[in-house]
Parts: structure tokens; sequence; C-alpha cells
């Protein structure tokens, strides 16, 4: 059903929540990355196989979600009203899940989240410390919207901001209301969107495009990934109006996906085809006479494409090289046009700022970040997951209370932010807070929000090692400094972790970053020397214990062991 | 093995280069399409695809080397794709992909003689929080350790091509 004026959003939203008032229970399967990787598909198709069994598929709805958030204790099954949260769920459990919980109003008991520091049950997923301690404006109804349905969206105010800024808002109320909300991009450079669709706008040329960034090539970050696949419609209300706000409509749109995540693509792609067919894409959108359609690009699993130039070069069908940025994409970017790039996650704040103003946007975060950010939490920590936190909490609150300290009660080593381009952040550091700014000053980064928490038993030489590999195999070669200065760190990092290291070594291994710093083409290589520098800063005593005792403190670097003996 | 370059039907290529309206800036996607089909980019379809687009055949070339993605060597039947993002490796990635290379006798980057398995490594598929990690197709499996690699080698040894 293609809507052809903005009042019958309005139906929509009333038809589709008569019809899921029907229904006494709802059951919601998470389907997100880590719950496929734990087999959630057999727990789906057991709820299914219940659900016809017993004939309740006229009074129960099943919804097969995005990420719940946490994907430690998954497959995760809850169970609404009731909000009964079951984690571990094996599809042996499911049949007692639904004598109790589905046809009764009780839950089981045993099969409930266990406190692991009361050892108590906990039923719902809202006392559950992991969640309460969180503010999930992004992805708190996650658990509760079927990414497969547009009309679940809409019943939820999804396409209203589009409305008001299709119907009501002048491109430059819209670039006043973003640049007031003080939203800064969320894909790593944290630099102002207002002012970045604001020079788009002024840009001249005839075409202009708006681009949404899912490459996520950054390992150990899976936010984009989990936004695509709970809720992808909220990209695409954002984009149609960056589209208005810049005047993309005499362009189009991308949305860059990373190919290796099959889910988050297969979510995108259905989300933008429905979008079509009920007419907030394409022609004359809900009768505005605004033309807008969006495209998708799958990356290719280079990790220099989330670099604009580099992807703007591979939307063209060519190597994904970047280029010197004497002058910005905003102004000349896809095909030498004006172009918008933003991560998702950014547009995905945008339809919340336009529907209820800058002010109550700028109500959370801190003073320069304003608003959430969605974090993935990974490694040695006891609840691994996805994270939401207005932008002046620790760390320290990050790691143990939310995420429930160090697994096998082990003590904590540093706190990897910003991936390849990030740095290692000892403890005595863990009270900075996490905004755009604060972990800069510890040599680190927040960047896209990947958070990787490490125990005492990660070497700080090896990690380093293992990034500098990383962007040796993802630099482009294009720049002689980040080529060839990759190559000459792995060669001494590769001595330190083997035992053939000198001294003098660690002053080559400064003298290489500085100059990579300074002479890299683009902030792969520019960056690159973060978590060479930041362990060196914290943990100067592991590199020393490598090169004069032959000993990794950590245990991991096991070739020094020969040298030992 | 059959070589499936030599057999390969380039009406197939043709119907993939033409569901993206044979536009020059679709190569990327068009050659992610073939590399699905096949399991990798055979010579005489890139040959194709350069011609059907009326792009050099040395850009062709440029792209499907330059991207991670794409594999220009036939893959197993089974092809094991090993993560190593920083949370699968601070969680003992290394050992899962040596114990790959033992089940396997083929090493990151081989495939098999008898054409059944390959293995390979990837930067990250995004369950970093159930990692280690390890993909088949479409079908990821997360918390992998030692026993778990077995298991999934006999497994898919038994099914013959499954999880493609």
């Amino acid at each position: 059903m293609r809507l052809t004026s903005p009042a019958q959003l309005d139906k929509v939203r009333l038809d589709f929540l008569a019809e899921i008032a029907k229904f006494t229970k709802t059951v919601s399967v998470c389907g997100g990355t880590a719950c496929q990787a734990n087999d959630c598909r057999y727990v789906a198709d057991a709820v299914k196989s219940e659900l016809n069994r017993r004939n309740l598929g006229g009074t129960v709805r099943l919804i097969v979600t995005g990420c719940h958030g946490l994907c430690r204790q998954g497959p995760i099954i809850q169970i609404n009203p009731g909000e009964i949260f079951y984690p571990h769920v094996k599809p042996e459990m499911v049949s007692r899940i639904f004598d109790e919980s589905v046809v009764g109003d009780r839950a089981v008991e045993e099969f409930l989240y266990r406190d692991p520091e009361s050892g108590g049950r906990i039923r719902r997923a809202s006392e559950i410390p992991f969640f309460r301690k969180q503010t999930r404006t992004l992805i708190g109804a996650n658990a509760w919207r079927d990414p497969s349905d547009i009309r679940d969206y809409i019943a939820h105010g999804g396409y209203t901001a589009l409305k008001k800024a299709l119907f009501e808002l002048t491109p430059e109320n819209i670039i006043d209301e973003i640049t007031k909300s003080g939203l800064r991009g969320r894909g790593g450079g944290g630099f102002p969107t207002g002012r970045k669709w604001s020079s788009a706008a002024k840009a001249p040329g005839s075409h202009k495009w708006v681009i949404g960034n899912a490459d996520e090539g950054n390992p150990g970050a899976f936010m984009d990934g989990s936004l695509l696949e709970s809720n992808p419609h909220v990209v695409i209300d954002a984009m149609v109006i960056g589209a208005k706000a810049v005047g993309a409509q005499s362009g189009g749109g991308f949305i860059y996906v990373r190919n290796e995540y099959p889910f988050a693509l297969a979510s995108i792609e259905h989300a933008i085809k429905q979008a079509r067919d009920w007419g907030f894409l394409g022609h004359n959108i809900l009768g505005s006479g605004f033309d807008f359609d969006i495209h998708i690009n799958r990356g290719g699993g280079a990790f220099v494409c989330g670099e604009s130039t580099a992807l703007m070069a591979s939307l063209e069908g060519k190597p994904g090289e970047p280029r010197a940025k004497y002058v910005h994409t905003v102004e000349q970017g896809y095909h030498m046009e004006p172009s918008v790039l933003n991560n998702v996650e950014t547009w995905a704040n945008v339809p919340r700022i336009i529907n209820e103003g800058a002010e109550k946007y700028r109500e959370g975060g801190s003073d320069t970040s304003a608003g959430t950010k969605v974090l993935s939490l990974a490694g040695n920590v006891v609840n691994t997951g996805l994270v939401e936190i207005p932008m002046n909490r620790t760390l320290r609150e990050l790691v143990f209370v939310i995420c429930g300290g160090i697994t096998g009660g082990r003590k904590i080593k540093a706190v990897q932010a910003g991936g390849p381009s990030g740095g290692c952040i000892p403890e005595s550091h863990l009270d900075l807070t996490v905004d755009f700014d604060a972990l800069d000053s510890a040599g680190a980064m927040l960047g896209a929000g990947g958070i990787i928490v490490m125990s005492e038993d990660v070497c700080m030489v090896d990690i380093p090692r293992h990034f500098v590999r990383f962007l040796e195999s993802e630099s482009c070669g294009k720049c002689t400094p980040c080529r060839e200065g990759l190559k000459e760190l792995d060669r001494l990092l590769t001595g330190i972790v083997e035992g053939s290291g000198s001294i003098d070594d660690i002053a080559l291994i400064e003298e290489i970053c500085e100059w990579m710093r300074d002479a890299s083409l683009c902030a792969l290589g520019k960056s690159a020397p973060n978590p060479v520098l930041s362990t060196l800063r914290y943990f100067r005593d592991e590199y020393m214990s490598h090169i004069v005792d032959h000993k990794c403190p950590a245990g991991v670097c096991k070739a020094l062991d020969r040298l030992r003996t | 093995m059959v070589d499936v370059a030599t057999v390969m039907d380039l009406k197939k290529v043709d119907r993939l280069v033409d569901q993206t309206g044979a536009n020059p800036e679709s190569l990327i996607g068009i050659l992610q399409d073939i590399q699905r089909e096949w399991h990798y980019l055979p010579i005489p379809a890139l040959k194709r695809v350069s011609e059907r687009l009326a792009v050099p055949y040395n850009r062709v070339w440029a792209v499907a080397t330059f991207y991670e993605a794409f594999s220009l060597k036939p893959q197993g039947e089974t092809h094991f794709l090993v993560c190593e993002g920083t949370a699968c490796h601070v969680n003992g990635a290394r050992e899962i992909l040596r114990t790959f290379e033992e089940a396997l006798k083929i090493e990151k980057g081989q495939t098999s003689q008898d054409g059944k398995f390959s293995l390979e490594t990837v930067h990250c598929l995004g369950a970093c929080a159930v990692g280690p990690t390890v993909a088949v197709g479409r079908t990821f499996h997360g918390g992998m350790n030692r026993e778990k690699v077995i298991e999934l080698v006999e497994m898919y040894g038994e099914k013959k091509g499954g999880g493609k």
C-alpha cells in the first residue's frame, strides 16, 4: 500500500495497533547476530512449533527481533506482558516456557536470569542491573519491535519526523535544529553534524548526495550492524530528512553496508523495499512533491573504506583509495559532487531530534557530547553486548556496574577503545568520561564505540602487534609512511614478542610512529600509531620485560619461553 | 574439484550484470554476486564483466584484488571463515585457527586436495560478544573452542558441501 498523504500515516498506526491488540501475549526471540551465532534459529523454530501444536497462532504474537542487548546470555526470549526475560534458551526449554508463561502468567523460576552478586533470580529485563543502569533511548525498544514490518515502526511514531520535515519545516529549520542539538558524528570523528549538513547545503552543485555509512570495518564494533538489524527504518526516516535539509532530491542516497553482515544486509534491503512500496522513498514521498531514493552498496571488506573519500571511490565502483582532503567531501565527494556522509547511528538520532526538539536532546550527555552513545562491549567482561549510555558516564561504571566486571575473577588490565585507531587505557584512568573528548587526553579515542575489555591475561605488546598487522593488511598502499611504516612496526614488534628485540627498538618504534602520524595521507595511517604509543605510554614495563627478561607477563608470547631455558 | 572456470556458464554472468542495469558503477556489486554464485571470481567471468561494462580489464582486476572479500582461487565445498577481530583475538581465535589447520591439514588461505574444505580468516563478523566466532556461509557459530572446531569439521564433512 502506497501512502499518498500525511493523514494516512495515522490510520496505518491505529490499524496496526488494533491488529496487535488482538494478541494476548507477545513472544520475542532475539535474532541479532550474536544470538544467531548461538543458534537462536532453532529456538525460534521451537516457538513456532509450540504455537502450531497448541493452536495459539491467533492469540500469541511471535516476533524475531534485532539485538536485545545482553548478548553473552543468548539465545534470549522475552514475553510480554510481564517482560519476562529468559536467557540461554534451548529449544527443549520452550515447551515449559509455554506452559508457564505463555498459557499461564507465571515465570519458570530456574530459567530466569541469575544475578551473579546476590545469586537471586530476576524476572524482568528492566530489573537486571545491566539494563537498569543504562539509558536505552535508541535501542530500548528493540525487543518489542518487528524490524521486518514497517507498520510496527509507523505504529510507534516512525516516519512522523519525516512527515514534519517534508510538510512543516524548511531546510534551514532542519539544519538549525540539528545544529542546536549538538549532535556529533557517531562513526568516530565526532564532527558536528549540523555544520556538515550546512556546508553541504551551501555548496554549489546541481546534484547532491546523502550517504549512510554502515561499513563498520573496525574489529570489535557491532553497533551499526545491530542497528540495521533491529531498527532499519529509523535510518531511512532520517536520510529522507537529511536529503531535504541539504537538497539531495537532485541526487540520491546510498547506504554502504559491510558485506560480512548477512543479517544487517538482509534487514536493510527488506526495509528499503518496504519503504518504497509504502511511499516513504521514491517519487512524490507522502504526496509532498519530494523525490528521493536510497540504494544499497555492499562493502568489499576494506577497513579503509570507512574513510570518507575512500568510501566514495568505492561507491563509484573503484578501489577504495583515499585522496588528500584539501577539498572536503561535503563540497566534492561522490562524483565530485556535494555529499553528506554520516554514520548510520548518527542518522538514527535525527528523527528524535526533529520530533522532540534540540533542547530535549541536549538533556542527555555532557556539554560537548550531547545525547546517548551506543557501545558494543566485548572481551573479558561478564556482560558482553550492546549498551547505550548518556555521554557523561565513566569507563569504570561501564565496565564494573553495567558490564559486571571481569570474567573468571581476573583483574582488569586495560580497556581498548577506538579499535585500530584507538588505544589501551589502563585501570588508573578508568574514571574518564565516555565521550568524544575525554578519552583523547589518555591517548585513546571513543571512536565508533567498540570497547574491548582486557584482563591481566592479555599481553600489551601482542595487542598493538595485532592491530598493526590488521592495518598492514588493510593499508591501501597509496602513501609511503603508512605502507612502509606499518611493515616496519610489525617487524619490530614481532621481534619483541619473539625475543629478538633490543632496547633501541623502542626509540625506533616511537620515531616511526611520529612520522606516520605527521606524514600519512589519511586517518588510517595517521591514527595507526595510537595502539602502539598508548601501550608504550602505560605498559612500557611489559615491553621491557619482553626485551630484557624474555618474559611475557601475561603468558601469551610463548616463543619467549624457549629463550629463558 | 571441478574447475568451474572452464565450464562456467557465461550467460549466468550476463544475468548478474543485467540485474544491476550493466552499470560500471555497480562493478563491486556484480563481482560480489559472482563470488556468491561460484564462491570465487573465475577469470572468464572477470573478462566477461569487463566487456559487458566497457570497463578496462585492468580496472576490473584492480577492484578484484583490492577488496578482501574477493577470492581469485576456488574455495572448498565448505569454506570456514575464522574471525580474528580484536574480541575474538583476546578470547583465543589464534587457537581456533590452529585447531582448524590441524584438523583440516591445510593452512589459512588453502583448499584441501579433495576440494571439500577451505580455510580463511576474516577481520570481524560483528558477533564480538560471543566470540571466538566462525562463519560457514551465512551460518555463524559463536563460543568456539577446540572441541567445537572438531565437531564442526565432522559435521560439515558428513553434510558434504553443507552450509553454503
